[in-house]
């Protein structure tokens, strides 16, 4: 699939943002004043800052409104819903934090259940798809829902839990490609059962319906980013799990704490161009491509 | 909108005959040309006569090798478009509801005017049937040629979609699969009409009859008997010269 820039930065920034918000939602001794303002900042400037990116890859995004309506079947459309009403409900939360001092932990685990719900429905916009078996796992949910939350911790200073969450993280990554990389074959997808001409002997395609790439082909059959893969691989575990957890256990937590969070993004966003990149459509099949 | 309906009135759709299917491309073109000048936003082009030329079609034709365990290998011309499938993907997964599917016939259609141009739909098919206009930003599909099959201002035998309409080989049919006694389904039992990847559980309507087996040269031909060769003896007349004349001394038999 095309890793596009818009898509990467949103599922990126804002599975960083929802789960902040998640951590100070479920905080029993939330920040408050200037500081509860500072982290709140920060969580909306990601998550928003993420949702408003991903209207960038909309043909139509002024018509984006109308996405709130299919939420009976449409896990886009839920996402949509979630976001929106996880900004809300966090807004009155922090708002109390922030200007009247009044921690309301009711709303804060609401706010953290529908932080998760969002991280959780965009995992699904993905996870659903049949079309690309590497997507289509439980796994995949785990996956997004793993790193949002070890990203929020990480963001929220806490340490001890953080460093937990970041090798459970590269562990759940490392099993998830593992997994990944056997979907395709196990699905049973052929060039034979694409075309129904499998029983009739071996196919093989002899020409493509046009000579210069589509639609289809630049969205759906990106195969220029498989080469370097293995490589990639190893950078974005060690950018997003090793390397902050070493960081998180010297001293000097503020300024090595800043470069942990700076490096897990990287990460997470290498792991996510990787996602994209690596991930094979069955429609690559009727072009005899993967 | 977005929800499926449990069983639509008629079930609409197309027969794709890949013995007959020549590759000549009419359909693509046909197609191209009803949908440009009719319902719904042109099919752009992009550098149409630059370098990389791209452009939005709702029909395309593949050809394929098939190369049997034993035997020559077959060339197979493969006419793909949108299946109008009973379980749509590419309904279900709409945020918007521009995707859905008629229940009076089965036909999956696009309302361009909800449409976000997420591309969703396009990512769920399994076919590649749904292409995003460059130009106008919302996805295209085929329609069936919902324009032309109720059209009673044209002419009754036009009232099919364009593909089938242009298709001079005869290799596309068009009716109603919900009808037991339909062309199209008696086309479909008769010949073992088949659907595309059926593992994908996404019951399409349109049907692919298979190309019929071929004849074998190691059985005797219908032509055998006209290709014999000619008798090289004469006969007659000519016989008995020859007879006679091969008697005579000095000719060279061995050398003939």
């Amino acid at each position: 699939m095309h890793p596009a820039r818009s898509i990467i930065l949103f599922t990126t920034l804002s599975g960083l943002g929802f789960g902040l918000l998640a951590w100070l939602g479920v905080d029993r001794s939330p920040p408050t004043g200037w500081v509860a303002f500072v982290f709140f900042a920060i969580a909306y400037a990601l998550a928003v800052g993420g949702l408003l990116a991903s209207t960038f890859h909309l043909g139509r995004p002024e018509r984006a409104w109308r996405a709130f309506s299919q939420w009976k079947t449409s896990w886009l459309s839920r996402e949509g819903i979630c976001a929106v009403a996880t900004l809300l409900v966090m807004a009155v939360y922090g708002a109390a934090l922030v200007f009247a001092d009044t921690h309301m932990p009711v709303l804060g685990f609401l706010g953290a259940l529908l932080a998760l719900s969002t991280v959780f429905t965009t995992s699904m916009i993905y996870g659903q798809l049949q079309t690309v078996p590497r997507w289509n796992s439980a796994l995949t949910p785990f996956l997004f829902l793993t790193l949002s939350v070890t990203g929020g911790a990480l963001l929220s200073g806490r340490v001890a839990v953080a460093t937990i969450l970041l090798i459970v993280a590269g562990l759940v990554q490392i099993l998830w490609w593992r997994k990944g990389d056997k979907a395709f074959e196990e699905r049973g997808h052929t060039m034979g059962t694409a075309t129904g001409l499998g029983h009739e002997g071996e196919v093989r395609s002899m020409a493509h319906p046009h000579t210069s790439p589509n639609y289809l082909m630049r969205e759906m059959m990106y195969v220029v980013g498989r080469k370097h893969a293995q490589k990639l691989r190893v950078t974005a575990l060690l950018l997003m799990s090793v390397v902050p957890a070493i960081l998180l256990a010297l001293p000097a937590p503020h300024l090595f704490g800043l470069l942990a969070v700076l490096s897990h993004i990287a990460g997470v966003a290498a792991s996510r161009w990787l996602f994209f990149a690596e991930a094979e459509h069955v429609v690559g099949l009727y072009y005899g491509a993967r | 909108m977005t929800e499926l309906p449990n069983l639509t009135e008629k079930k609409l759709g197309l027969v794709i005959d890949l013995d007959t299917c020549v590759g000549c491309h009419a359909c693509v073109i046909s197609c191209k040309g009803w949908n440009t000048e009719n319902y719904g936003v042109p099919l752009s082009d992009q550098r149409p006569y630059g370098d990389e030329p791209m452009g939005t079609f709702l029909n395309r034709v593949h050809t394929y090798e098939v190369q049997p365990d034993a035997g020559p290998a077959q060339t197979v011309h493969f006419p793909k478009s949108c299946l109008h499938c009973e379980t749509a993907p590419c309904v279900t997964v709409c945020p918007t509801g521009a995707s859905y599917k008629r229940v009076e016939d089965g036909i999956v259609l696009v309302n361009e005017s909800n449409c976000i141009g997420c591309g969703l739909c396009a990512w769920a098919c399994p076919y590649g049937a749904r292409e995003l206009d460059q130009e106008e930003g919302v996805m295209k599909k085929c329609t069936l040629c919902v324009d032309r099959i109720y059209n009673e201002n044209i002419p009754e035998e036009d009232r099919i979609p364009s593909c089938v309409r242009t298709c001079p080989a005869g290799a596309r049919h068009f009716g109603d699969f919900a009808d037991p006694d339909s062309d199209v389904s008696r086309l479909t039992a008769e010949r073992g009409g088949i659907d595309l990847m059926p593992e994908m559980g996404t019951q399409p309507v349109n049907k692919y009859l298979p190309p019929r087996s071929k004849d074998s040269w190691r059985d005797e031909s219908l032509l055998a008997p006209y290709l014999e060769p000619v008798s090289e003896q004469p006969s007659g007349f000519l016989g008995w010269v020859d007879k006679q004349l091969s008697r005579l001394p000095g000719d060279q038999k061995e050398n003939l």
